[in-house]
């Protein structure tokens, strides 16, 4: 195997780890409670007919297997902690340790959403400094910490715009969303009652204005518009395209999954944007934890916020905060309790910790590193859009397609590498999408590394293609059969199916 | 700024390699009337010694180490201390959602574990990754019901809890999904005979909570027979998950929406948490949500894919069965510990402590001079007490003391309990004796 142009990673050591269910052996036990100091009672007999027999086939380990058994399968795993994170429109930037130790304070930690408004003063005022910093970044008038993800936010954004529309006597039918628009927009749309109107883009990859003016009419309640768009292309008609809307009584929705390419440079609130939603855990660094959990923040104008998730923060007449339930025209509530609180306390220790200084300077390099790796990989890669990058840029496999090798197969690669592949086939208006979003938590040192892993890559693709097409050959397993895991799915362990284990 | 690795000279460097003579000339295609032309309105750059002490201050104006009575959807177990230990490793809290498997099998050998569990414990065929939360899931079980049997109706029993029905009221409202309530009897219960009448040719499903919202465990069993003979599904969901230690597992669902926080997970202010979805096999091309399958490699070792993503968003658009595209993945890795820190007989005996302390405080309680509501059906580790003076003064005297009394907006989600005092309490294992003595002589002395 060809490793010598590998500079980044180098092969190790790795544990082997069957299932937990296979260490598992009657007796054994990781837990302890402390002997109860109330009378014992009879489960069978307090339950009746309601009352468990067994507990099939929850393992019995001790503590020292679970914790070398996660450990172990961490070390499967890729992190930001372990390198670049290339994963365009997801912001893969470092997670700063402080704002784990805050969030884990135990006042703020062990905090009933239930408990007493008295008790909960500190609590409600992060969420409030939190709440007049994002305001403040985006430009807009008022703000709900509720929604758990970015797709949540979205529903709930849509779901204003609805509620607005229909205080005025009517919804509307329609949702216009851009054709490089992520998938969450017309699901989003779809769940809020209503159809989807795709919008091309132009030849340059933004909204096509003809296009907009021609699909416009009384029928159309929103347009939801990515800026940067996916493409990573600032949509430098913004306050055009917001005026047309605005015009047929429609409203403007910015989805702010791209926002790490804004802040503290243009406020999407001054520039005709009516509702957006945030990503803490893309803009503001909150952990992606393996998938989740996010924080999806709505940002809206004035005229949405009495429609806004119950309830609300408010300031007293004494100074103190309080929970405000009593909203008549309010949507509702798009889940329990208040948001994702953990990862609002990290989010605003992220802010805290750079000050608009520092907000700045992390968008500039942000934007300073995806133009970078545009321009050292221009040529090397096809870039199919030449308009100007902002946080990220989108490659095409095509010169590499020639020679039957595809996206996916340059990602794979990528892995060898020691890196994450970026996003790959996305957006759909790209064929053979390569769409690589750096953030500004990569050094110079880590993306040439990057640059020349690619480069060499591309030699490959030339030379050796088969060496791509079956990447990754370094990792403890290589390509899975997802056609099966598909057809037949498996999706929980049983008793007496033995599996052959990895190490096998 | 501390967390940016450039130097001044590298970015100097790539702006020279770039073409360009400054960093704002990579911003040009802002239009200048578009841009921000000031400094953020924000405070200033705080070290991370100021940081803490800001958040340590806030943490001050909160109430501390209290002794919690309070339940409602958000129990306060003890969390053994191996959960953050693990999910503090960076390769699972720094990693995203593991699209690329050959470098994220410890993400999605920790999910497939995860959703066995859920399984074993709930008594479903399959489980999906996780849903934002109990609420969020109940309503994603709703609609899954929906997109089943094509039918728009829902039947939701009032013991549900009364936020898991307002986000089912705010996703269904303008999907054509109708809503109806059915209430409940003398011993807590939703009545199958009036859910029997509440279903119409046109239901999809009944939506009921057990341990329900006033700690009563339903009779899952005979729901299901009256909900299955008029062509409906149910959908059971689970609020406090470790009560599965303890009560029968809902087999007879069809859909069961859990909320895994009680696993584990802190109580948070709220969140983050983590829902589930679990069903059976033959409704799992309409489940919502991210699962992890078996499968393997071309050596034929075994590894863990996503999969069925052809029901998602990001290849269906606007016909996916949710527009979900995260799942909780961190906090499914607490339940996941706490699952197996506790394991087969630790969960049960977890459980009977909750009982017992349960089972002590109520009749403390009456003892006391209060009336504890709903005999005749089981419950797990909360129940309604009535008072003779309002529980929020009952609740002020505990304070002193440091103990979070019962829920006491009771009366607002539920005016059918007529005129008097109430209150949801809640103890599980971490509820003293003493504390409990205390309580019950606090209502007998509050006038």
């Amino acid at each position: 195997m060809k490793t010598d142009k590998i500079r980044k990673a180098t092969l190790h050591v790795n544990q082997n780890e069957g299932l937990i269910f296979e260490k598992s052996s009657p007796g054994k036990k990781a837990y302890s409670l402390p002997p109860l100091d109330v009378p014992e009672v009879d489960a069978a007999r307090l339950l009746g007919p309601q009352a468990r027999q067994d507990l099939g086939h929850m393992p019995e380990v001790s503590e020292i297997e679970i914790i070398r058994h996660f450990t172990r399968l961490s070390t499967w795993n890729y992190g930001v902690d372990t390198g670049m994170y290339p994963l365009g429109s997801c912001t893969m930037k470092y997670n700063p340790r402080v704002n784990e130790f805050v969030a884990r304070l135990p006042e703020l930690a062990e905090a009933h959403p239930y408990q007493p408004e008295k008790l909960s003063q500190g609590t409600l005022r992060i969420m409030q400094t939190l709440s007049d910093c994002l305001l403040e970044i985006c430009g807009m008038d008022a703000v709900t910490l509720q929604p758990a993800a970015g797709a949540h936010g979205e529903l709930t954004g849509i779901l204003l715009v609805r509620a607005w529309l229909q205080s005025q006597g009517n919804p509307r039918k329609k949702i216009l969303i851009p054709d490089s628009a992520h998938g969450t927009n017309p699901a989003t749309a779809a769940i809020a009652g209503y159809e989807i109107e795709h919008l091309k883009s132009n030849a340059l990859g933004m909204v096509d204005l003809d296009a907009l003016r021609a699909q416009l009419n009384e029928d159309v309640a929103a347009l939801m518009l990515t800026n940067p768009n996916t493409l990573g292309v600032f949509e430098g008609e913004i306050n055009r395209i917001a005026g047309m809307l605005h015009e047929k009584g429609a409203l403007l929705y910015m989805d702010g999954a791209n926002m790490n390419a804004l802040v503290g440079k243009t406020r999407p609130g001054d520039n005709g944007v009516d509702v957006m939603h945030l990503n803490l855990h893309k803009t503001f660094s909150t952990p992606h934890g393996g998938g989740g959990p996010g924080a999806g923040p709505v940002l809206c104008k004035k005229i949405l916020e009495p429609f806004l998730p119950t309830p609300v923060i408010e300031i007293a007449g004494d100074g103190k905060f309080r929970l405000n339930y009593d909203r008549p025209q309010s949507i509702g509530r798009v889940r329990a309790f208040y948001g994702n609180f953990g990862m609002l306390v990290r989010a605003l220790a992220y802010i805290l910790a750079n000050g608009p200084d520092g907000l700045r300077q992390t968008t500039e390099d942000a934007v300073l590193g995806a133009n970078y790796l545009r321009k050292r990989l221009e040529g090397v890669y096809d870039l199919p859009y030449k308009t100007p990058s902002m946080h990220e840029v989108v490659f095409s496999d095509r010169l590499q397609a020639a020679k039957g090798v595809k996206t996916g197969d340059i990602g794979k690669r990528l892995i060898d590498y020691g890196f994450y592949a970026y996003t790959v086939s996305f957006p759909l208006i790209v064929h053979g999408a390569m769409m690589i979003e750096p953030t500004e938590s990569e050094s110079k040192e880590e993306l040439d590394l990057f640059v020349e892993a690619l480069r060499s890559i591309a030699e490959e693709c030339e030379q050796t293609p088969e060496l791509v097409t079956n990447a990754p050959h370094h990792t403890r397993i290589s390509r899975l059969d997802e056609v099966t895991a598909a057809r037949k799915p498996v999706l929980r362990w049983k008793p007496g199916e033995q599996a052959r284990s990895a190490a096998e | 700024m501390r967390y940016l690795p450039k130097s001044p000279s590298d970015r100097a460097a790539m702006l020279q390699e770039i073409g360009v003579r400054s960093v704002a000339d990579l911003f040009s295609q802002i239009p200048p009337t578009a841009r921000l032309q000031r400094d953020l309105n924000l405070p200033p750059a705080k070290s991370e010694a100021e940081i803490v002490e800001w958040f340590r201050q806030r943490a001050l104006e909160n109430g501390n180490h209290y002794t919690v009575c309070l339940g409602a959807g958000a129990y306060h177990h003890y969390r053994p201390v191996i959960i953050d230990s693990l999910i503090s490793r960076g390769e699972f809290f720094t990693a995203y959602t593991p699209y690329q498997p050959e470098i994220s099998q410890g993400t999605l050998q920790a999910i497939f574990e995860f959703q066995t569990m859920i399984c074993e414990l709930t008594g479903m065929e399959v489980a999906n990754a996780s849903m934002y939360d109990g609420s969020t899931a109940a309503t994603e079980a709703v609609l899954m019901a929906r997109r089943i049997t094509g039918r728009d109706g829902v039947v939701v029993a009032r013991s549900v809890h009364p936020e898991y029905r307002e986000v089912l009221r705010a996703y269904a409202k303008n999907q054509g999904v109708s809503i109806a309530e059915c209430g409940f009897g003398q011993n807590g219960r939703v009545d199958p005979a009036a859910i029997g009448q509440a279903i119409t040719g046109a239901t999809a499903c009944v939506l009921i909570q057990s341990p329900n919202f006033f700690g009563t465990v339903e009779d899952v069993e005979a729901m299901a027979e009256v909900v299955h003979k008029k062509g409906a599904l149910l959908v059971v969901a689970v609020a406090e998950a470790v009560s599965l230690g303890a009560l029968r597992p809902p087999v007879e669902a069809d859909i069961v929406a859990l909320e895994a926080q009680a696993f584990g997970v802190p109580l948070g202010y709220g969140g983050p948490y983590a829902g589930v979805v679990a069903t059976k096999e033959k409704f799992v091309r309409q489940m919502p949500g991210r699962l992890v399958g078996e499968t393997r490699d071309k050596q034929g070792r075994r590894g863990f894919v996503l999969t069925l993503a052809t029901r998602e968003q990001h290849i269906r658009r606007e016909k996916a069965t949710s527009n979900i595209c995260t799942n909780q993945a961190l906090i499914a890795l607490m339940a996941t510990v706490f699952m197996i820190v506790y394991g087969k007989e630790g969960l049960k005996e977890l459980a009977r402590h909750n009982l017992a302390k349960t089972a002590y405080a109520v009749e403390r309680f009456r003892k006391a001079g209060a009336t504890v509501l709903f005999e005749g059906a089981p419950r797990f580790n909360e129940f309604v007490v009535q008072t003779k003076a309002d529980p929020y003064r009952i609740n002020d005297r505990l304070l002193e003391s440091h103990i979070l009394g019962g829920f006491p907006v009771l009366k607002k989600f539920y005016p059918e309990l007529g005129a008097g005092h109430f209150a949801l309490w809640c103890c599980t294992e971490l509820v003293s004796r003493e504390a409990i003595d205390y309580a019950a002589e606090t209502i007998r002395t509050t006038a």
